[in-house]
């Protein structure tokens, strides 16, 4: 392994030799057609994945139930007839709020304690934790897949990584987070922060688990023999095959956040009582639910928050299952 | 053997010191009003500054950390200042600390009984009833919060098995649901990668010689595949232990239990930060001592596991 030329330095450094001509050494174009000019089968991933994907009942229905339900979510405010999420609803006759109405023809779920319509609180609040989950996700991606990449492919950098990696996993998730959220002010960009604060661990492990695997295949040798910038293999040789992985981890990541949000509002540390989330509705639901006629305020937002995390979950382990190229017929 | 324990204990001592450092220097970046209790709007800035003097807070942060660790290694861990006024945070955790060593202990052992249990039964079933519904199980536990279904488990199964709702430590009955509740969570992972390993392992080729040469099923499943199965299981159990102290938090502050981790839900809702302090210093020092006997564990149970010198798999 000695005379392969290192990826961060080494042979490459050197300047070539006088009698080496540089100019027959220029990087060509890739071109989609000469690639394809030696294949002799029409696999396409892809098209593969979607097959197998298809096949999968139970995914396919939790498919379109939350793309309907994604649809209707940011749809909804734009319907007529719809009321505010945080307009506090006075019964003109009386001029008395119209506090813990049950579900009817006006307020199709109720209203809650202080006479807000739990409907239009209900998509409000899908809306924002959907929002925290998203803006979650992709930042744990992009910091798990640098990382993780940094870590895998790059020696020098092990065991260095190796041990940042240590400290951080060896505390429980839950201390940092409640640490992280206890020291700066609770609110929408704390709670983003420290949730991302340890979600990209798994995806940086994963993704380098895989570049440790495959970076010394032949046609990594081959890249780096031919002077192939580590950044271009990284984006070019390495990440393709980690697609499958990264999607399942982004697509897990989102009911993950959902958890937390819940958890941290329970305890306290959650977004302000007047940005309507999941985690405040069921925290609202939750002081009342020993009265049983009220319980209504906590079950409505469970079964759209529990829809919204059982279909992500099975159609990110459907994803995961059906982007596996074993299998693929 | 010894050298590969006591280098990881190193490193655990390493990671422990670091947290405690990072915990500490983090805290100190919280206003200090936290210090005070009630009574810092009377005071007039010079008897503030003299009280920041008196607690040492005003000190260089290296001079702060050095005397926190000398303290520490006294066994003083500061005092309360909100929850109960100057008491020795040490004092208040103390009798505490027993009701949270036995949930999280019998929860894991129940967790390992069951999940153990479950999810050899779904891989022997493979694609019948029993293996759908544990699947289902595990989905639903997997991907609904745990503090959502917690909080269901304990409105209805309370009134369902008429148990009490909330702890209390004379009554036998209420010690149940908070034991179970704490449990599922790992009987849920246990099910999964104990299924999914014996799936594997029964797909193997030895598998097939050994059902052509005749040998019965049980035997089969007993001698072959079962301890296969089990030498990946142990190094989920450092991972379970984990998430028993997050559930931990979360279920003794659901049913008042007198444990560490209702009080640390408690002592964040009243902003005392020399308890959130200590107790999130425990809590890890809990967290690093799991994974530690977990990779011991797993070293002893595995001998696939080589222990080489030099960092990392390659």
């Amino acid at each position: 392994m000695s005379d392969i030329p290192n990826p961060s330095g080494g042979l490459l450094k050197k300047p070539l030799p006088e009698a080496i001509d540089p100019g027959l050494f220029e990087f060509a174009e890739f071109d989609q057609n000469a690639g394809e000019r030696i294949g002799y089968s029409n696999y396409s991933y892809w098209h593969s994945t979607f097959q197998v994907f298809r096949k999968n009942k139970v995914a396919v229905v939790a498919f379109w139930i939350l793309a309907l339900l994604l649809a209707f979510t940011f749809l909804q405010p734009l319907l007529p007839g719809q009321n505010s999420a945080t307009k506090i609803n006075i019964d003109p006759a009386t001029g008395v709020q119209m506090r813990n109405r049950p579900p009817d023809a006006q307020f199709w779920f109720g209203t809650n304690s202080i006479g807000q319509d739990l409907w239009a609180r209900i998509w409000s609040g899908t809306r924002t934790s959907l929002l925290i989950g998203l803006i979650v996700g992709i930042i744990e991606m992009v910091v798990g897949i640098i990382y993780g990449a940094l870590w895998g492919y790059v020696r020098k950098l092990d065991r260095l990584c190796t041990e940042i990696y240590n400290v951080l996993n060896n505390i429980p998730t839950t201390i940092i987070l409640l640490l992280m959220a206890y020291i700066l002010r609770p609110g929408f960009r704390t709670m983003i922060i420290a949730m991302c604060a340890t979600g990209w661990l798994g995806l940086a492990r994963f993704v380098r688990n895989q570049i440790v695997i495959i970076r010394d295949r032949e046609y990594n040798l081959a890249s780096r023999c031919l002077g192939t910038s580590t950044g271009r293999i990284i984006t070019h040789n390495l990440l393709p095959y980690l697609v499958s992985v990264i999607m399942l981890q982004t697509a897990l990541s989102i009911p993950s956040t959902i958890g937390w949000e819940v958890f941290l509002t329970y305890i306290g540390l959650g977004l302000p009582v007047s940005t309507p989330s999941l985690g405040n509705l069921v925290n609202e639901g939750r002081l009342i639910m020993m009265s049983p006629e009220l319980r209504y305020q906590l079950i409505f937002p469970t079964i759209v928050l529990s829809i919204i995390t059982i279909s992500f979950y099975l159609l990110g382990n459907a994803f995961a299952d059906a982007s596996d190229p074993r299998n693929h017929v | 053997m010894t050298k590969y324990i006591l280098k990881r204990l190193g490193q655990s001592l390493v990671t422990l010191f670091i947290v405690v450092s990072v915990v500490f220097l983090l805290m100190r970046l919280l206003p200090v009003e936290g210090y005070f209790g009630d009574g810092y709007d009377k005071l007039t800035p010079e008897q503030r500054t003299a009280a920041l003097q008196r607690m040492g807070l005003l000190d260089p942060w290296y001079v702060q950390l050095g005397r926190f660790y000398f303290n520490m290694l006294k066994g003083d861990l500061g005092t309360s200042i909100i929850y109960r006024r100057d008491v020795p945070v040490v004092e208040i955790i103390a009798p505490r600390i027993p009701y949270s060593f036995y949930f999280g202990v019998a929860a894991t052992v129940l967790a390992l009984i069951v999940g153990l249990s479950l999810g050899i039964a779904m891989a022997r079933k493979k694609g019948r009833a029993a293996d759908k519904v544990g699947t289902g199980y595990i989905v639903l536990i997997n991907a609904v919060p745990s503090a959502v279904y917690l909080l269901f488990i304990q409105l209805y199964l309370t009134s369902l098995f008429s148990l009490p709702l909330l702890f209390d430590r004379y009554q036998f009955r209420s010690w149940i649901l908070p034991t179970i509740s704490l449990s599922l969570g790992g009987t849920a992972g246990y099910a999964m990668w104990i299924r999914r390993y014996m799936v594997d392992e029964l797909n193997k080729d030895y598998i097939k010689l050994a059902m052509s040469k005749g040998l019965s099923e049980k035997k089969i499943m007993v001698r072959h595949v079962m301890r296969n199965a089990f030498v990946p299981m142990a190094q989920y159990l450092p991972a379970a232990i984990l998430s028993t102290i997050s559930g931990s938090i979360y279920i003794e502050s659901l049913y008042s239990i007198p444990g560490m981790g209702g009080l640390l839900v408690d002592v964040i809702q009243r902003q005392d930060n020399p308890m959130v302090q200590a107790l999130v210093l425990i809590f890890s020092s809990v967290g690093i001592i799991g994974l530690f006997l977990g990779d011991i564990l797993m070293a002893i149970f595995d001998p696939r596991i080589k222990l080489v010198k030099g960092e990392g798999a390659r």
